[in-house]
């Protein structure tokens, strides 16, 4: 076992894990945040992209004792209270950004530093930046249409 | 290096996971030792250097994108680093894993051997640097030995009056290319073809530099004509496609053929435009 220090949502975490435990199963299993979803364990489908230092990554790819240190943000941490969604969230919801929602979490953490970096982006950037996360249910068209709306409101603030 | 040298053939160096992680996920690989190189802060710089532009081999392929000195010196690296992967594969992964792995599919391999750049290997007691052309030595095979590290890639600046292209074909964007090709040219004063050179992903066990058909165009123009030519010959004689789920052999040397038209177009332009 080894010991592991690192913020999670703000909040700072000690445990003693395996070397081998993923970073996701770490946040699931150890931390309870079963936001960030599982599909493939190898890096293709996005489902459990997380914020590694403030940019999106796949935890699925990451060894918990990695993260020693540095700081995390899982779809736990977007909103800013019970009562309020975060403005991507938001969106998500007005627009029918998912369906099942298997997806959703690794989408969102995705497009928070897509739309920090570039804050008014085209319907063809967003796809691009979208190809790194399989949904098989919405055909993908209201994700985009989510993620416009998103940047409206966002630079709205 | 003390680990290493220890445990030479069973230890692994974990860079950036996202081609080790995966294959150990699914029990293909099971070192019994990992080294993480993450927290060797100075295995990750770039930096010019005369006429060189050096790289630590932990520098992150999100890092090269973005670099300035990289966008100006060597275009042709900055142009072609975003078909690797996704933006979050990109945060992670390293420059060096990427040469190290040696997959004939990456782009990065097939890079280094366009631009003529040298890797630096090191053990315990010695360094040394290998020419990129002599590096990669078949399928997921390199000539590093099991005790030695990739630290550095040292990348030559483009020459004055070349032009760059680099194009591949991906069954959807990030994904590995079906075929890719980086093609660079370089003029004379006289606008006269000096040296060109073609290189492939996907065309064989690693990387193919299409010598003998970039010797065709030396001392020429380029035309439409020997530009074909040369795609022709190159794409029929000089690749050695195995085809996969997504493309046959046919197929690939078809797209070979095209995007090599393409993309010496493309540079022959573009060192015109540098004139
Ligand atoms: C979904 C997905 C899509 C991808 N698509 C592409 C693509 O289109 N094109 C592409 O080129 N790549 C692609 N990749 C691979 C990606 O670019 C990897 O990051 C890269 O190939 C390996 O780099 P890494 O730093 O993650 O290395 P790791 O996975 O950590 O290591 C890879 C290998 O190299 C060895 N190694 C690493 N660093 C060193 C070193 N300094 N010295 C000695 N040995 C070392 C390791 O022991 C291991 O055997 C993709 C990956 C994923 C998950
Ligand atoms: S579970 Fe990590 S990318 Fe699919
Ligand atoms: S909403 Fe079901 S996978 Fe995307």
């Amino acid at each position: 076992m080894t010991q592991v220090t690192l913020t999670v949502n703000e909040t700072q975490y000690t445990r003693d894990v395996e070397p081998r435990m993923l970073l996701s199963d770490f946040l699931r299993h150890e931390l309870g945040l079963t936001g960030t979803h599982v599909g493939c364990e190898h890096g293709v489908c996005g489902a459990c992209t997380i914020l590694f230092d403030g940019e999106s990554m796949r935890s699925c790819l990451i060894f918990a004792v990695q993260a020693d240190g540095h700081s995390v943000t899982t779809v736990e941490g977007l909103a800013p209270d019970k009562d309020n969604l975060h403005p991507l969230q938001q969106s998500f919801w007005e627009a029918h950004g998912l369906q099942c929602g298997y997806c959703t979490p690794g989408i969102l953490m995705t497009m928070i530093p897509f739309l920090r970096d570039n804050p008014n982006p085209t319907e063809d950037e967003i796809r691009h930046a979208l190809s790194g996360n399989l949904c098989r249910c919405t055909g993908y068209q209201h994700i985009v249409d989510a993620v416009k709306l998103a940047s409206e409101k966002m630079r709205e603030k | 290096m003390d680990l290493l040298s220890q445990h030479a053939g069973e230890a692994k160096i974990l860079a950036g996971g996202q081609s080790l992680v995966p294959a150990m996920n699914f029990r293909v690989v099971q070192p019994s030792l990992l080294i993480d190189l993450n927290r060797v802060a100075e295995l990750s710089f770039i930096r010019e250097e005369g006429n060189v532009i050096r790289v630590g081999a932990m520098a992150r392929e999100r890092h090269l994108e973005f670099d300035a000195s990289i966008e100006k010196r060597i275009p042709l690296l900055h142009e072609a680093v975003p078909n690797i992967a996704h933006p979050q594969i990109r945060n992670r992964g390293t420059i060096g894993g990427s040469i190290v792995h040696a997959d004939p599919a990456a782009e990065l391999p097939m890079l280094m051997v366009a631009l003529n750049a040298r890797l630096k290997g090191k053990n315990k007691s010695a360094e040394r640097w290998i020419d990129a052309k002599d590096f990669f030595e078949g399928m997921f095979t390199t000539a590093l030995e099991s005790d030695e590290i990739l630290v550095e890639i040292e990348i030559p600046f483009m020459p004055p009056r070349t032009g760059w292209s680099f194009m591949e074909v991906a069954p959807r964007s990030g994904d590995y290319a079906m075929m890719g090709v980086a093609a660079l040219v370089t003029l004379d004063k006289e606008g006269k073809c000096n040296s060109a050179k073609l290189v492939y992903l996907n065309a064989g066990d690693g990387p193919v530099d299409a010598a003998a058909s970039t010797q065709m165009l030396a001392g020429g123009t380029l035309s439409e004509k020997s530009i074909e030519s040369v795609a022709v010959h190159a794409s029929e004689n000089e690749i050695n496609p195995f085809g996969n789920i997504h493309a046959s052999t046919d197929f690939q040397r078809h797209l070979a053929k095209v995007l090599t038209q393409k993309a010496l177009k493309q540079a022959a332009q573009r060192a015109g435009e540098s004139q």
